[in-house]
């Protein structure tokens, strides 16, 4: 159903627009200015033109940063995304178990980024950690400081901890938008259990589940706190994701130029990604629609 | 296909019901005969919804039992009991085609390819949806949706019952007339044992061989659409079904003597005996008005023009009269008399119908 | 005090939702739009609303243009399908709700309140909540509500229509008498013709976004001036069968044919559509000059004192009504009769050509 038409309502948006532009176009542009000069100190700048985006496209560095974004993202989402459609299906629909796990399951969601790296931190250390000792006292080689399995698994571990409550709240909301009276004509059907599940459950949580796997991916592809506290990135380069490379690379080595043409890259993947997702999504509503 | 027995059935949604207002469903004995179409009919509230799902298995009755054919299924599931449902809503599968939705619970119980083919690709004909077969149940307006849901409930040959949960509210007017008469061709073709639950007795009457009128958790009638018509058992019943529904008023009787409105009027039984609150119950249709010093005077205050007939308002003292008028009779001015078929007279005591002795 | 609607017309993403539309509707008038689903009554609600603006054309309230108005500022009331109370405050609070809005003075509120709610029959229900009564109570504090304000259009779309069969033939019933009362414009949406004619006033018929007829409910019921109109508001739906003259004689499809007299007298030669409803078959030849149809019956339907017949003749579905209860045998043989003065010619446009003449008569 169309609106009113109202071209007055343009004003009602102007102060967000003002807001957004100091808040994000503005730095924004900030970043560009960079990304296409260079300097040599005392606030002299000359342009260089798409030498920064060459040299970021090209560096051995940034394209290992990606692969082990990537793979980090795929690992966590292919887990995260099932596990959590499974634990909601493993919820109680109603009554006081409902409530308490919900609030259960929200519980990690609660605590602040870095807060979760210093748990993990502490939690996964082998001489003081609880898990960590335990881990290592049951003969298995685990040191997330020095070897990099260890690092992977426990970050792994650590972020699937961290946000798989996401995706069991949106498709326990999901689930519960579904009527009961298909659950009894699949009764009916005599459908089996994983009929049930492909025929009525997954196709009404498709759309809460691209929402999920939406903000799953933007997230994830964005960590830097947790690992940063907890590995620092290392052993090694070993789980230096893109966001600790980009922080690396402007405020440890200062090298402003490539690093404002990479964070800009990096923006761009986002945005892509994300606008594919949200694409695929709305067509899909189309459809039902 | 089975004949349905309950044996002292009742429900009660509380723990230990003490008076009869703590059950939604008062005791119930009743069989219902395989192979025919029943309509279960009541306002909302009535108990109608808590039978149908104590037949269908969502509910277990607190007292007494129910038997499909002489197998005691009271506490079997929903999927051991073989019933196919519609639902109030459209159920469908979104993601399938129109004829995997049809081929669903066949294939789910293992039947071969070929009579499921032969079987789905009837059942398209029966419902006319043969050229929106291969399309997505997503995409479809609601009537078609729910044409797929009665096409799948029909699809398997060997159910005990199919029920109906008031499966036509979502449809518009004139689809109503097409899936009901559908709905009946299926079952003279098919007789399967159908129970249709409804608050539309026009639906109710048109579709059923019997009907089972229900009010506060009790079965008040169980008769033929005819039978409801021309006798109500309970004033309830004359109320509820004919639209305007039975004038039911008050009246001293002995005899065969009836005192109506101050006037005097013969019945054609006599009735002894009578101690309870005595009304008349005389419907609409069998009224006529006519001219002055012909009948009982009234007050016409308000005349509709309803399609093929007219419906007359009146009054007599401060009671409210209904008079059925056929299209092409034409009311004039002096016209504020009424009479009725004393042949088509009922009468009640305390609301339940008594007969008299022919005279 | 009017709505006018001049030259209303409505298009979303392209797609007609409302044609071209002329429309006025007086004082104290009760105005049914009579539509299937979707045929665009919300739609011209919303417009008549001030909740949507019309891709082109004119509003007029009391000869002022208030397009594209907001809804707050004019004094419109709304009643919807669901029951919409504010479930927190008793039925009381509810229809005093948009007075106090108003900052009428205590005195003035409660008066009108309780004068509502004895129109609506609410008085012993003032200090319950909304969830606490039933269905149709619940609708009538709703109504309730959209009178209290005095509002100068009321809109009612469908509000009936979640109702058991009862209580909507009760409300059917009380509604036009309330309403009377007011002095208010009322538009009624609703998708049954039955409806329509217990609401009495004036009727809308709509058909895929365009109206087909307006005016005096009863009249546009028993004169249809089109074969749409006749289509929309009637239930069971008007019968039609192709007929063609030629040559003094009335042609059917599958060739059989009449002497072309009495009604088809004037008619000139060419092909026609004649358009019939289903209480005028009859079972036994009311006068010799009557149709006379062999038709294939394929489903009866018994009400208890009348019967509904679903006949084929060729190629035509037919739904007939006679009185009283007939029990016969599906996919027999039936003869039906049709009396001349009961058939509607139209053009093959759909446009009435010639009145059945029982109507005039009427």
């Amino acid at each position: 159903m169309k609106k009113t038409v109202n071209q007055k309502a343009w004003f009602l948006v102007l102060p967000v627009l003002l807001l957004v532009g100091f808040s994000a176009v503005i730095p924004l542009m900030t970043v560009v200015n960079y990304s296409i000069q260079d300097t040599f100190g005392n606030n002299q700048f000359f342009p260089v033109g798409l030498e920064w985006f060459e040299e970021i496209l090209h560096s051995e560095r940034i394209h290992d940063a990606l692969g082990r974004q990537v793979l980090f993202t795929s690992i966590i989402m292919a887990i995260e995304i099932p596990l959590g459609i499974y634990i909601a299906l493993q919820m109680p629909k109603s009554g006081i178990w409902a409530s308490v796990c919900l609030v259960l399951i929200s519980l990690p969601l609660l605590i602040p980024w870095n807060v979760v790296g210093t748990i993990w931190q502490i939690f996964a250390r082998t001489d003081i950690g609880l898990l960590g000792h335990t881990v290592a006292a049951m003969g298995i080689d685990y040191n997330y400081s020095q070897d990099i399995l260890s690092a992977w698994i426990t970050i792994i571990v650590m972020d699937v901890w961290h946000w798989t409550s996401l995706v069991v709240l949106l498709c326990y909301a999901g689930l519960q938008s579904i009527p009961s009276a298909y659950y009894q004509a699949a009764k009916i059907d005599q459908a089996s259990r994983w009929n049930v599940f492909r025929y009525i459950e997954l196709p009404k949580m498709m759309g809460v589940l691209l929402i999920a796997a939406l903000l799953r991916f933007m997230d994830s592809f964005m960590i830097y706190t947790e690992p940063m506290v907890l590995t620092g990135g290392g052993p090694g380069n070993a789980t230096t994701f893109l966001s600790i490379d980009l922080v690396k690379m402007a405020i440890g080595q200062f090298d402003l130029g490539p690093a404002a043409a990479f964070s800009l890259m990096y923006f761009l993947v986002i945005l892509l990604v994300s606008w594919v997702f949200f694409t695929v999504m709305s067509n899909i509503d189309k459809e039902e629609g | 296909m089975a004949r349905i027995t309950l044996s002292k059935l009742a429900h009660s949604y509380v723990k230990d019901p003490k008076s009869d207002k703590d059950y939604a469903l008062r005791e119930l004995n009743h069989e219902w005969e395989d192979g025919a179409a029943y309509a279960l009919l009541g306002p909302s509230g009535c108990g109608k919804s808590t039978l149908l799902n104590i037949i269908s298995g969502i509910v277990t009755p607190s007292h007494g039992r129910i038997l499909f054919d002489d197998i005691d299924v009271t506490f079997e599931d929903t999927t051991d009991r073989n019933i196919a449902q519609v639902f109030q809503f459209p159920v469908v599968y979104d993601t399938m085609t129109v004829q995997q939705n049809l081929e669903f619970p066949l294939k789910n119980r293992g039947k071969d390819a070929k009579y499921i083919a032969q079987r789905v690709a009837s059942i398209a004909r029966s419902i006319q949806v043969e050229d929106i077969l291969h399309k997505k149940a997503r995409g479809l307006s609601a009537d078609q949706k729910q044409k797929i849901s009665l096409g799948r409930g029909m699809v398997r040959e060997d159910v005990n019952a199919i029920l109906f949960d008031e499966p036509l509210t979502v449809i518009d007017p004139h689809m109503k007339w097409e899936l009901r008469t559908q709905l009946k061709a299926l079952h003279k073709e098919l007789k399967h044992t159908m129970i249709f639950v409804t608050h539309d007795q026009t639906e109710a009457l048109t579709f059923a061989d019997k009907v089972v009128v229900m009010n506060v958790g009790e079965v008040v009638q169980i008769g033929t659409p005819q039978e409801l018509f021309e006798k109500p058992a309970h004033t309830f019943v004359g109320y509820f079904i004919g639209s305007p529904g039975m004038n039911i008023l008050d009246v001293e009787i002995s005899g065969n003597q009836a005192k109506l409105f101050d006037a005097n009027v013969e019945l054609t039984q006599n009735y002894s005996g009578l101690k309870g609150k005595l009304e008349l119950g005389i419907r609409p249709e069998f009224m006529t008005l006519c001219e002055e010093g012909q009948g009982i005077k009234i007050e016409i205050t308000r005349i509709e023009d309803v399609a093929h007939h007219k419906i007359v308002r009146a009054r007599y003292d401060n009671k409210d009269i209904n008079i059925i008028v056929q299209e092409d009779v034409v009311i004039t001015k002096t016209m504020n008399n009424m009479t009725f078929d004393m042949s088509k007279v009922n009468i009640y005591e305390n609301s339940w119908l008594v007969e008299g002795e022919k005279i | 005090m009017s709505l006018e609607l001049q030259n209303i017309s409505m298009s979303v993403d392209g797609n007609m939702h409302i044609y071209n539309t002329n429309l006025t509707l007086k004082k104290g008038t009760m105005n049914v739009l009579l539509g299937r689903t979707s045929s665009g009554k919300t739609t011209l609600m919303r417009i008549m609303a001030g909740l949507d603006v019309p891709t082109s054309g004119k509003i007029l309230w009391e000869g002022k243009d208030v397009t594209g108005m907001k809804v707050q500022d004019r004094k419109i009331a709304m009643v919807y399908q669901q029951f919409i109370n504010y479930p927190a405050m008793t039925v009381y609070e509810n229809i005093a709700a948009p007075l106090r809005l108003m900052k009428k003075s205590e005195d003035f509120i409660d008066k009108a309140v309780r004068k509502t709610a004895g129109l609506m029959r609410m008085t012993d229900m003032l200090h319950k909540k909304p969830l606490e009564l039933s269905g149709g109570q619940q609708q009538r504090c709703a109504l309730a509500r959209s009178l209290v304000k005095g509002s100068g259009l009321v809109l009612l779309d469908e509000p009936l229509a979640n109702l058991d069969y009862k209580l909507r033939e009760e409300l059917r019933a009380e509604i036009p008498k309330l309403f009377e009362e007011s002095g208010a414009i009322f538009v009624y949406a609703t998708t049954e013709p039955e409806e329509a004619l217990l609401l009495g006033g004036n009727v809308a018929t709509l058909w895929e976004g365009k109206i087909t007829q307006f005016g005096k409910t009863a009249d546009v019921y028993h004169n249809p001036n089109n074969a749409t109109t006749a289509k929309v508001f009637s239930n069971p739906a008007m019968n039609f069968l192709n007929i063609e003259k030629k040559d003094g004689f009335i042609y059917f499809h599958n060739s059989n044919k009449i002497p072309a007299t009495d009604i088809f007298l004037k008619l000139e030669d060419g092909e026609y559509l004649a358009g019939f409803r289903p209480n005028h078959l009859e079972l036994k030849a009311r006068s010799d000059s009557a149709f006379h149809f062999d038709t294939n019956l394929s489903v009866t339907e018994i009400t208890g004192s009348e019967t509904f017949l679903h006949l084929s003749y060729d190629n035509e579905n037919w739904i007939g009504l006679v009185h009283g209860v007939h029990d016969l045998e599906y996919g027999s043989n039936l003869s039906v009769y049709l009396d001349l003065r009961h058939i509607f010619i139209f053009k093959k446009d759909g446009d009435l050509l010639q009145t059945a003449s029982y109507v005039t008569n009427r």
